[in-house]
């Protein structure tokens, strides 16, 4: 009987060292022989957190080719190693089942969303823009100096972006003509 | 000091950080509209009237300089206060609320009697602003401050009437205790105790910082905003000092990095401009548009800069013959932000449009106006993680339902083309203290995913290939690109480290990596991608992924990944000593000049030449670095000093002044000037404003973030968690307005303005409380912005309110206040939605031409 009311978490609460039990008060033989997912990870990426500008370090945990565990980086003095609750919720970001992991395409006066192969697609697109730079390019303006550029064409988005994504959006879309180039900086 | 930011809500990690601050003893005062997480842990909560901030904080300007509080060997040293400016200046208090210069027809201001003395010639023209204004030219001041030459008049005693210090106390002499009260609804005591803690709190021995986020930014007036702060943290002597400085929160992972390396229209990689077709017509001309010929500091070796960037685009066919294809470069016109692009598409000038994780339809001003050009383009690519709104309002936005929109006549192709998350590819983000931190890929993306890197790599790989052959001149720039960049894996990933590698910069033609700026050359030897990343690659060393623990480093932690300009994690730390060199106190030494080995040392990379000593005095005739003297710490502004007063660069003024938001219900209590009269407002049918004053219109919203949910949402209402914690839109009102139109708890309201109507439960909370402004009440409502129609949580889009005015500087919407209307129950659906809406522009006296009242 004793030993039934000693394993009752309440009871070892109030008469343990750990009132809160967030700790040994709260532990049975079940949770003794559980194993933390950080423990069992082939690999640990070293990464940071992608929604606000703190830049929370993050380490991500993976295994048999799944994330299976995001946490805050202990090692980095920005953050401490914690996290807020998105980013304590990254984790779903990458692998719910929610997220779109094929390509979607939507034909003119469509109405619903078709399957489309990622290659056609990137053709398509190509196409598409050397078309639209084609039919609306601007070579000099009405003085006669030069334009050199597109208004046809627009961007937006880059602050959720690496560095080297924007550096080779930037260089893309300027050879192109392209300047209506815009990203979240501006709102 | 934080004004202008929810920090605890919206950077809550980051704010852990006050709290330690806090628990060691420092002050913290929390002023905003709304009692928020933030108030509830500071030591003071000032409740404020939405965009009232300039006449609160140039209230403190002016406690400070009509009783002598300001550090004054430091404002004397480090500051342009003793500078004199021409007599032709008038301010504000002179002619109503316009400074000298004003063009009503150009609807910008001549600057010419705004310069320092002695530079009137040097002023660019009316023509020159009204283009600066167009290309949201400020914005290259990120880096540097605007050009000005030569030497300046001082009075060292501060006392000619014409110097700064003593313009600046006039211009702020109306903005006493009473006036902020009036304006911002502030009590004196309570703004006393604000005063007295800045200043009690700065100086020799302490220093205060002040932190804002885009409470301050989204505003007609929001550069000013920040300028004002800039004043006070310069008259206090916080800047370039340990536990000073201002620390703007940005509010996207890399949103330092995208304005660094920009994705904007008006800027090239390191706040190089692009070229405008008739100021930079050679490279010359561009070279010089971002100099002044006798400019001093660093800035001064922007040729070198620019001359570099050319080679990382064209690479060899980037010579010294043909200007190393500056030609190549496409030219700006004029204004081609995005809410510029957002109504061409409504007019049909624009064909096809990417979506590169962000969702406008959402997260813009104006929803509306968003959605209905997305639905008038002829094609559209959505690269996100999820199914997001900007995705799918062909088939459910709001004007589905009003008809405004019909799925089956709606023409425009979309792909929505699924993007890697961050822990599926390598790269860099820059947080918010210019800090870029490399994260290690975890594994390889699913399906179809791919990066943004992986994508654009590709389109310009296939759209080379199918341009190879054309004889078209338009086509050269995009053929003789420098695109030849490794790729790895099964899906032939670039290599983002080659990317780096190439934005660090390295010499020609062996290829080593530059260790920084300094080390660029003008004569096409050396490439450079982005000149102020210049040292992330030091010793072909990805600096970036540097991670030695935090707990192992001293206080800077500077070993922790790498900060721009050449790894200094504070600015200007030059003046963190005095004039001599010595820290300004014990306590608060951070970098100081070492007399014995001749150079300046410190915790931090000093923002100063290496062994240039206190003492150094510019030779005549100097330029570049050398014309800046061993006691002018702000190595980036022309004349090394701080700048209290703007001479140049600024579209609306040299001084920041109260003027009223766009929609607002009040008149100005200041100046018979009401708005910023340079703000940029797009006058046409679909884009009214709510009349000033509008009885229809009464109360004053403002927006903001929760924790749990971030931005428009595709990254958190996605997500079940997340969804969960915050499930529903909601309005926070105060009890007053809650018993003035019948506001009952969790029942449902909706607000109105000239532009949409929103529905939101309602909460109702004393954190919001009616201001007494002009003898009569204010009372203000707070909205999330993070709803929209898709996700696993829905509800109306707060931003939909909105309608576009712009900063004139930057070009930022003003959307964290506007007036609007509450009233209980649900809003009306289908067509009696639009109906509704007209009946009230019809109240407000809005009708068609007449969009302002």
């Amino acid at each position: 009987m004793r030993r039934l009311i000693e394993s009752w978490p309440v009871y070892r609460q109030l008469t343990g060292m750990d009132p809160l039990g967030r700790g040994a008060a709260v532990k049975s033989a079940r949770s003794a022989a559980l194993t933390a997912r950080t423990q069992t990870a082939d690999t640990v990426a070293r990464s940071v957190c992608p929604y606000c500008a703190v830049g929370c370090g993050q380490r991500v945990y993976v295994k048999d080719g799944v994330v299976t565990q995001i946490e805050g980086d202990p090692d980095s003095p920005v953050s401490r190693g914690r996290l807020c609750p998105k980013g304590s919720a990254s984790k779903s970001l990458v692998t719910s089942p929610d997220r779109v992991r094929t390509v979607r395409y939507r034909r003119p006066y469509g109405t619903g969303w078709e399957d489309l192969d990622l290659d056609t697609a990137l053709d398509m697109i190509a196409d598409r823009v050397i078309a639209a730079r084609a039919a609306h390019w601007e070579d000099r303006d009405a003085e006669g100096r030069p334009l050199n550029r597109t208004l046809a064409i627009s961007s937006l988005g880059g602050a959720t972006l690496d560095n080297e994504e924007n550096y080779l959006i930037k260089k893309l879309f300027t050879a192109l003509g392209a300047v209506q180039i815009e990203n979240q900086a501006r709102i | 000091m934080i004004q202008g930011s929810n920090m605890a809500e919206a950077h809550p990690v980051g704010f852990q950080w006050v709290v330690d601050a806090k628990q060691r003893g420092a002050k913290v005062i929390h002023v905003d509209p709304r009692f928020t997480r933030t108030s509830a842990l500071a030591d003071r909560y000032v409740p404020i009237r939405a965009g009232s901030d300039i006449a609160f904080l140039g209230g403190i300007v002016n406690h400070i300089l009509s009783r002598g509080l300001d550090f004054r060997e430091y404002v004397l040293a480090y500051t342009n206060a003793a500078t004199i400016i021409t007599k032709d200046f008038r301010d504000t208090e002179d002619l109503d609320g316009l400074f000298s210069g004003w063009d009503p027809v150009a609807g910008v201001y001549d600057p010419a009697s705004w310069q320092y003395e002695g530079h009137q010639e040097d002023s660019p023209s009316v023509a020159e602003v009204a283009a600066h204004k167009e290309v949201a030219g400020g914005l290259r001041h990120e880096s540097h401050g605007a050009p000005v030459g030569r030497h300046t008049q001082r009075d060292e005693t501060l006392q000619d009437p014409r110097c700064v210090y003593q313009i600046l106390k006039r211009h702020y002499s109306r903005y006493t205790p009473e006036m902020v009260q009036e304006v911002c609804g502030v009590p004196p005591d309570v703004f006393a105790e604000v005063c007295r803690a800045w200043t009690e709190n700065s100086g020799r021995e302490r220093t205060t910082c002040l932190v804002y986020s885009v409470g301050w930014t989204q505003h007609s007036v929001g550069v000013q905003y920040i300028r004002t702060g800039a004043i006070i943290q310069l008259l206090l002597g916080n800047m370039g000092r340990p536990g000073g400085g201002i620390l703007a929160l940005r509010g996207h992972a890399s949103i330092q990095g995208s304005t660094d390396i920009p994705t904007l229209f008006n800027l090239l990689p390191g706040y190089l401009p692009m070229p405008h077709h008739a100021q930079h017509p050679t490279l010359d001309k561009w070279v010089e548009g971002t100099i002044h010929q006798a400019q001093k500091g660093f800035w001064g070796s922007a040729r070198a800069y620019c001359v570099s960037l050319l080679k990382a685009y064209w690479g060899e066919k980037a010579t010294p013959d043909n200007d190393f294809c500056f030609g190549y470069l496409p030219r700006l016109t004029g204004d081609h932000g995005t809410y510029q692009q957002t109504l061409d598409m409504i007019d049909g000038k624009i064909c096809g449009y990417f979506l590169l994780g962000q969702n406008p339809a959402v997260g813009s001003a104006h929803g509306r106006a968003q959605r209905l050009g997305m639905a008038n383009l002829d094609w559209l690519v959505v690269r996100d993680l999820y199914e997001i709104e900007s995705a799918t309002f062909w088939k459910n936005g709001p004007e589905i339902e009003t008809g405004e929109i019909v799925t089956e006549e709606c023409r425009t192709e979309v792909f929505l083309l699924p993007a890697a998350a961050h822990v599926e590819k390598e790269g860099s983000f820059t947080q918010t203290q210019r800090m870029l931190q490399w994260r290690e890929k975890a594994l390889d993306p699913p399906g179809d995913c791919r990066s943004e890197l992986w994508f654009f790599y590709h389109l310009g790989r296939l759209i080379r290939q199918k341009l190879a052959g054309s004889t078209q001149q338009r086509d050269r720039p995009i053929l003789d690109l420098a695109w030849e960049y490794p790729t790895h894996g099964p899906h032939d990933e670039p290599s983002a480290e080659a990317v780096l590698m190439e934005i660090n910069g390295y010499t020609l033609p062996d290829r080593q990596p530059l260790s920084g700026f300094s080390e660029l050359k003008d004569d096409g030897s050396t490439v450079c991608g982005c000149w102020i990343y210049s040292g992330v690659f030091k010793d072909g060393v990805n600096q970036a992924a540097r991670r030695k623990p935090g707990t192992d480093q001293d206080w800077v932690a500077s070993e922790w990944a790498w900060a721009w300009p050449m790894n200094r994690r504070i600015l200007y730390n030059r003046a963190s000593a005095d004039p001599d060199g010595k820290p300004w106190s014990e306590r608060k030494k951070y970098v100081w000049w070492d007399p014995e080995r001749n150079e300046w040392t410190g915790f931090d990379v000093p923002d100063f030449e290496k062994t240039k000593p206190p003492s150094y005095r510019p030779p005549d005739g100097a330029t570049g670095p050398a014309a800046l003297a061993g006691d002018d710490p702000f190595v980036m502004q022309g004349d090394g000093k701080g700048w209290l007063y703007v001479p140049s660069g600024l579209i609306d003024g040299p001084l920041p002044t109260h003027y009223e938001p766009v929609e607002s219900p009040i008149r100005n209590p200041l100046y018979k000037q009401q708005f910023n009269p340079t703000r940029r407002y797009y006058d046409r049918p679909d884009n009214p404003l709510n009349p000033v004053g509008s009885t229809v219109f009464p109360y004053v919203f403002t927006t903001s973030r929760l924790t749990e949910h971030h931005t428009a949402g595709g990254m958190s209402r996605t997500l079940a968690y997340l969804s969960e914690l915050q499930p529903a839109m909601f309005i926070e009102v105060s009890p007053e307005l809650a018993a003035l139109r019948g506001l009952r708890p969790l029942d449902w309201a909706h607000v109105v303005t000239t532009r949409a109507v929103v529905e939101a439960r309602v909460l109702v909370t004393d954190r919001l409380r009616p201001l007494r402004v002009e003898n009569h009440a204010v009372h203000q409502v707070w909205l999330p912005y993070h709803w929209g129609y898709a996700g696993l949580v829905t509800g109306d889009a707060a931003n939909d309110l909105l309608g576009i005015a712009l900063d004139p500087n930057v070009l930022i919407q003003e959307s964290k206040v506007g007036t609007c209307d509450v009233q209980p129950g649900r809003r009306p659906t289908g067509r009696a939605l639009l109906a509704y809406l007209a009946d009230y522009r019809r109240r407000a006296g809005l009708s068609e031409g007449n969009q302002r009242g």
